[in-house]
């Protein structure tokens, strides 16, 4: 049974880039539904990018407990994520969710 | 959920949520206001003189891109007058500094600002692939981030730039003054706190003639943007579209910083207030330890408000200290040089110790020299080089004193330190010292 997918576009900068092939942008096709049949969130996004896309095995310079790591910045359309739900926002076929991390030197 | 509208245009969408107030505001709000934020901290603080000269200390990283950014915004916008330079230290990595210098290069051009590079080549005789070659794989760390440390204001003096400014953000200092309180170094707080530093050597010149001369120990150190949050930092370059050049993670080199920073970035998502409150917190702090403020009692700037703290040979200062140099990531230029240079060096080295240590005691009068000169005619005094092991600071040591930092000023070079000599000095004669064996092996020769 193929379940449906939902098409968005991710963007990794501010050094996080480094993590994910070193290329910023990637268009990512994912599983419309998580497990429990509920519409693919960011938390599920961010679960999906790390078993799928990061090819890096340093995994908690982006995601600890579940979440991004404090110091990396989410935005959803270009607006902070805080204001569009956090982890809870439900992605949209077309969205651009970009990563931007705070964390890397200059 | 739908769309916020901005706070102050009321008719954009709401872009940021800002972390000190949680006002929502959209992005062309945001960039006006932070630009107005950092305008109302340069001004109320009265940071520059009109015309004077400045250099901006460029890394190519975010911080460093912004400030460059704002200030040539605001300079044109106030009038200022401001005569801006860019200034990048290049450490003499090979492959290190590449990609961070052509960022700073682009720089350069579009904010239409001048470039000067400065070397440690330049400035102390040797750059870091030499200190490699000199001193093979362990401790070149140290030896980058002590030079790094008066390199900028080294640069400055040689540019004849008497005030460099520095990206140093919120966050920053937050996490500066939360590792001086976790030390209990509470006499550093006025130093990580104060927008504008300088050495009491400096504030005394100013207050005694107003000179114009710039040597390096004279060089004004400040932060324009100590209030701004990191966060706003690396929004304000994205949504302006600011290009800029992102090493490694900074959580890779020193784990007693990175313990901080998490612990900042932390507080932050669950109250991200906090961040301007520890700052606010170590300023009050600093006001109350004695003799932690250096001011500039003079004339010269009798009519300012801002409290002029003292640089230091402060450790903490170093933005992460050596970055990503340090090697220890995989695939590091540096770890790949040392490990390739680390075999036939080590083995060398132990051997040259050996024979300069007779020499050392002959040579007591120990050549004052200029610093930048890399002859080797310094003589052998007998300053050890202090390892991370033997270092004072920030370890209780039973049988001494109780460390009282007494800032004084390098024998050698007048840089404001709390050893007799600092530790750029003791490094350098150490490798100075080694440098050609030849000079050595005919002995006691006066250099
Ligand atoms: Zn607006
Ligand atoms: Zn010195």
């Amino acid at each position: 049974m193929t379940s449906p997918t939902i098409e968005i576009k991710t963007e990794f900068t501010g050094g996080l880039e480094l993590l994910f092939s070193n290329q910023r942008k990637h268009k990512v096709s994912l599983p419309a539904t998580d497990l429990n049949g509920q519409p693919a969130n960011i938390t599920f996004l961010i679960q999906w990018l790390c078993e799928h896309l990061m090819k890096d095995p340093r995994k908690d310079m982006f995601v600890l407990e579940g979440s991004v790591r404090p110091g990396i910045l989410v935005l959803i359309n270009d607006a902070d994520w805080e204001l569009e739900g956090e982890e809870k926002y439900e992605l949209q076929a077309g969205d651009e969710i970009v990563f931007v991390s705070t964390l890397h030197g200059g | 959920m739908a769309p916020h509208v901005c706070e102050i245009c009321q008719t954009a969408r709401a872009q940021i949520l800002r972390p000190k107030n949680h006002a929502r505001i959209c992005a062309p709000c945001f960039i006006s206001t932070f630009e107005a934020e950092v305008a109302e901290t340069i001004m109320s603080t009265e940071l520059f003189q009109p015309g004077e000269k400045v250099a901006i200390g460029a890394s190519g990283g975010k911080d460093s891109t912004v400030l460059a950014s704002v200030l040539k915004t605001l300079n044109d916008r106030h009038d200022w007058k401001l005569d801006l330079v860019l200034l990048s230290i290049d450490e003499g990595i090979t492959g290190y500094r590449d990609h961070s210098l052509e960022a700073v290069k682009r720089h350069s051009a579009a904010y239409d600002l001048p470039l000067k590079i400065v070397s440690y080549q330049e400035l102390y005789g040797w750059s870091m692939d030499q200190v490699v070659a000199q001193i093979g794989k362990k401790g070149n760390c140290t030896y980058c981030g002590v030079f790094r440390r008066q390199a900028l204001d080294r640069g400055a003096a040689m540019l004849g730039v008497g005030h460099v400014v520095t990206g140093h953000n919120a966050d920053d200092v937050a996490e500066t003054v939360l590792m001086n309180l976790l030390r209990g170094d509470l006499p550093r707080l006025s130093r990580a706190t104060n927008i504008l530093t300088h050495t009491p050597s400096a504030a005394k010149a100013t207050a005694d003639s107003c000179s114009q001369e710039v040597s390096f120990t004279d060089v004004k150190r400040s932060k324009p943007l100590m209030y701004a949050y990191e966060k706003e930092i690396v929004l304000y370059a994205h949504h302006k579209k600011l290009d800029y050049f992102s090493t490694e993670c900074i959580y890779s080199p020193e784990a007693f910083r990175g313990s901080a920073r998490t612990l900042i970035k932390n507080l932050e998502r669950i109250r991200p207030e906090s961040i301007l409150d520890v700052v606010r917190s170590g300023i009050d702090m600093a006001k109350l330890v004695p003799g932690g403020d250096i001011n500039c009692q003079g004339s010269c700037s009798s009519n300012k408000k801002q409290t002029v703290a003292a640089n230091a040979d402060n450790e903490e200062e170093a933005e992460g200290g050596c970055g990503s140099s340090n090697g220890k990531e995989s695939g590091g230029e540096m770890a790949q040089m040392e490990l390739k240079l680390q075999q036939d060096e080590l083995a060398e080295t132990s051997g040259m110790e050996t024979e300069i240590k007779l020499p050392a005691k002959v040579t007591q009068a120990a050549n004052k020299s200029d610093l930048s000169q890399n002859t080797a005619s310094t003589g052998m005094s007998s300053i050890p080089i202090r390892t991370k092991q033997t270092k004072s600071l920030g370890k209780p040591e039973r049988n001494v004193a109780p460390p009282k930092q007494k800032l004084g000023q390098c024998e050698r070079c007048g840089y404001l330190s709390s050893q007799a000599i600092c530790k750029a000095c003791v490094l350098l004669e150490g490798l100075n010292k080694a440098r050609p064996r030849t000079g050595i092996e005919v002995g006691g020769n006066p250099g």
